[in-house]
């Protein structure tokens, strides 16, 4: 059973999160740029240290987990990376067992690897060039490195959003069916859409605060255009909540407070769900 | 046997063939370097003075002149090459080498001033013992100092590569400037020793700097080695690297430390040796790809070969004259490493 708690009391970034990720379970974390999924994302895995606060797992403190603990324990797609020099995907994933301890990977290491590449479809390119590959299959190696690790927790940092429309959703059904019931999931995500679809719950952020949490019902147009500034029909398709953004809200978030006059409103970014960054 | 076990376990063997191949053209070489020269020595005779029969001739020359030679070659290419990889992995770039971190410039610039104080170079037949130690000493500890000031500026500050390059060349052209203005006020002669002693020369290092040498050279080959996983790591990047666990400030710290260390040992016993730190871990990037685990056992090798050719052929082609290595490795080394860019464009 997996808990992760956050509280942090960081006045500019995060304040007083509280969130909670149960195993099996994949969490999307949304929110305009600058709303704190990131660093939320790297709070949780030490990469960033809470001002106050802490992040627990299976009820001990990461704070306290050696740092080889702490990497057997959470797996990590970061949102970008670009090696110096050429590695293989079979050595790039094979990164993910180091915490596994070692100085030289043993037979049960490169067991791990290559089921990890046989259970995401890259056989046949284990010894290419990461650079090589094309957006999609890089995902999936860095996803395979985070996994190889057999970890309770995955953290997966936008990782859908410089792809196209099938590894999208390839890379999102490999997510899911990682998961399988024993790793606890969160992932920053921009596209609303694919998030209505895979995440068994939501947290929207705004402006460093969980602006509202849980399942992806709680997508209506009135929560997008408090969080993104956007106005946008929120409709049913097949059971499943599709978002249609439609044009900038004339208002911020902070609507309650009308803007003053010739003062444009400070409101974050507005985003619509066919990012393309 | 799966399609990856296969791919993997074929590439596995042809880096172990290539790691073979190359010991086998350093065994080769070497031999060749003991060989030939202004008094040649046949092979059988060779191994007799080897292993203490042959002639009085043979056996002095083998023991006293071409063994310290050929190994000092051996050892200091094997670690110029080991540090310019260790550096290149550490500063995520494929220019890291000693120049563009300034420990040359200020390993000379040490030279120099022992040069300077003392009134004799290591060239010069006067000065016995304390010229022998003084001017090496003095260029260790200007290359120490050099290393000395990057690690603290990146213990202080972030230690990212970017800084640490920064600070290498700023420090570089601060070196160059003082050497410089140490070569203005130096007599005619002084300024020919400093000259002759930035020609690298393998020639001038005898047993105990060969010794002193191979001893820092292993010690530092073990070190990467058994921290080989985590620098291949750290090329993932800093946020990727820490999260698998890795103290990311504290390996690039150590990492440079052991880098600078080799190669101002190596520079104060023999001069500066350009391109081989640089285009040895390239070559072998080129061929076999870049895990650490091969990577510096073959850097090693290849810098080893290069150099023992490079230095056979200096002391060979123009004989009777013999040329400072250190030219002729810049010689060799530019071209090759313009082949590199070109050729390797796509891998870097």
């Amino acid at each position: 059973m997996q808990r992760l708690t956050f509280a942090y009391d960081d006045e500019q970034i995060l304040e007083e999160i509280n969130l909670t990720v149960q195993s099996g379970e994949l969490l999307g974390l949304l929110g305009p740029n600058g709303s704190g999924k990131s660093t939320l994302l790297e709070c949780c895995n030490r990469l960033l240290g809470p001002d106050s606060g802490r992040v627990t797992i299976d009820g001990d403190p990461i704070a306290t987990l050696a740092p080889d603990e702490r990497a057997r324990r959470v797996g990590y797609v970061p949102q970008s990376e670009s090696g110096a020099f050429p590695a293989s995907v079979f050595e790039t994933i094979l990164q993910g067992r180091r915490p596994h301890g070692g100085w030289s990977p043993s037979a049960s290491d490169r067991e791990a690897v290559e089921r990890v590449i046989d259970r995401l479809g890259l056989d046949g390119l284990a010894t290419r060039n990461v650079e090589n590959l094309s957006g999609g299959q890089r995902q999936k190696v860095r996803l395979g490195r985070a996994l190889v690790g057999d970890p309770s927790v995955l953290l997966l940092d936008e990782p859908t959003s410089a792809l196209d429309l099938k590894h999208r959703l390839e890379v999102m059904d490999l997510v899911v069916g990682q998961l399988q019931g024993d790793v606890a999931g969160m992932i920053a995500i921009h596209d609303l859409n694919l998030a209505a679809r895979y995440c068994d719950r939501v947290a929207l952020l705004a402006e460093g605060e969980v602006h509202a949490v849980g399942p992806p019902d709680v997508l209506t147009a009135e929560a997008i255009r408090e969080v993104y500034g956007v106005e946008a029909s929120v409709r049913r398709h097949r059971d499943r909540r599709l978002v249609v953004p439609e044009a900038p809200a004339d208002t911020g978030p902070s609507a309650a407070e009308p803007p003053i006059e010739g003062h444009v409103a400070d409101r974050p970014t507005p985003n619509t769900a066919e990012t393309d960054d | 046997m799966t399609e990856t076990a296969t791919a993997v376990g074929e590439r596995r063997r042809r880096r172990v063939g290539f790691l073979g191949g190359v010991a086998l053209t350093l065994a080769i070489a070497g031999t060749f370097a003991l060989a030939i020269g202004s008094v040649q020595v046949p092979l059988a005779d060779l191994l007799a003075a080897l292993t203490g029969g042959g002639t009085e001739l043979h056996r002095n020359i083998v023991w006293r002149n071409r063994l310290p030679r050929v190994l000092g070659a051996i050892v200091a290419g094997g670690g110029l090459a080991i540090a310019g990889a260790a550096m290149q992995t550490v500063l995520r770039n494929p220019l890291g080498a000693p120049y563009t971190l300034g420990i040359s410039q200020a390993a000379a610039f040490g030279a120099a001033l022992a040069i300077l104080l003392t009134g004799v170079g290591a060239g010069s037949a006067a000065g016995g013992l304390l010229a022998t130690w003084l001017t090496p000493i003095a260029a260790f500890l200007g290359g120490m100092v050099s290393t000395g000031v990057i690690l603290a500026l990146v213990t202080y500050r972030q230690a990212t590569p970017e800084t640490m390059i920064l600070t290498g060349v700023a420090l570089g052209s601060l070196f160059q400037a003082g050497l410089t203005l140490l070569q203005y006020f130096a007599s005619d002669t002084e300024v020919a020793a400093i000259v002759y002693w930035t020609f690298g020369d393998i020639g001038r290092a005898g047993w105990p700097q060969v010794i002193v040498m191979t001893v820092v050279v292993l010690a530092a080959t073990a070190y990467f080695l058994r921290h080989g996983w985590d620098y291949d790591v750290l090329d993932a990047g800093t946020d990727t690297a820490r999260s698998l666990g890795v103290n990311v400030d504290s390996l690039r710290i150590r990492g440079m430390a052991i880098a600078s260390l080799v190669t101002a040992l190596i520079v104060s016993f023999v001069g500066i040796i350009g391109f081989v730190g640089l285009v040895a871990p390239h070559v072998v990037r080129m061929v076999i790809g870049g895990t650490e685990r091969y990577l510096m056992p073959a850097s090693a090798l290849v810098g080893a070969t290069l150099l023992v050719v490079a230095d056979t052929a200096a002391r060979t082609v123009l004989s009777p004259v013999v040329l400072p290595v250190g030219i002729l490795t810049s010689f060799l080394g530019a071209p090759l490493f313009l082949y590199l860019v070109i050729e390797g464009r796509a891998y870097w």
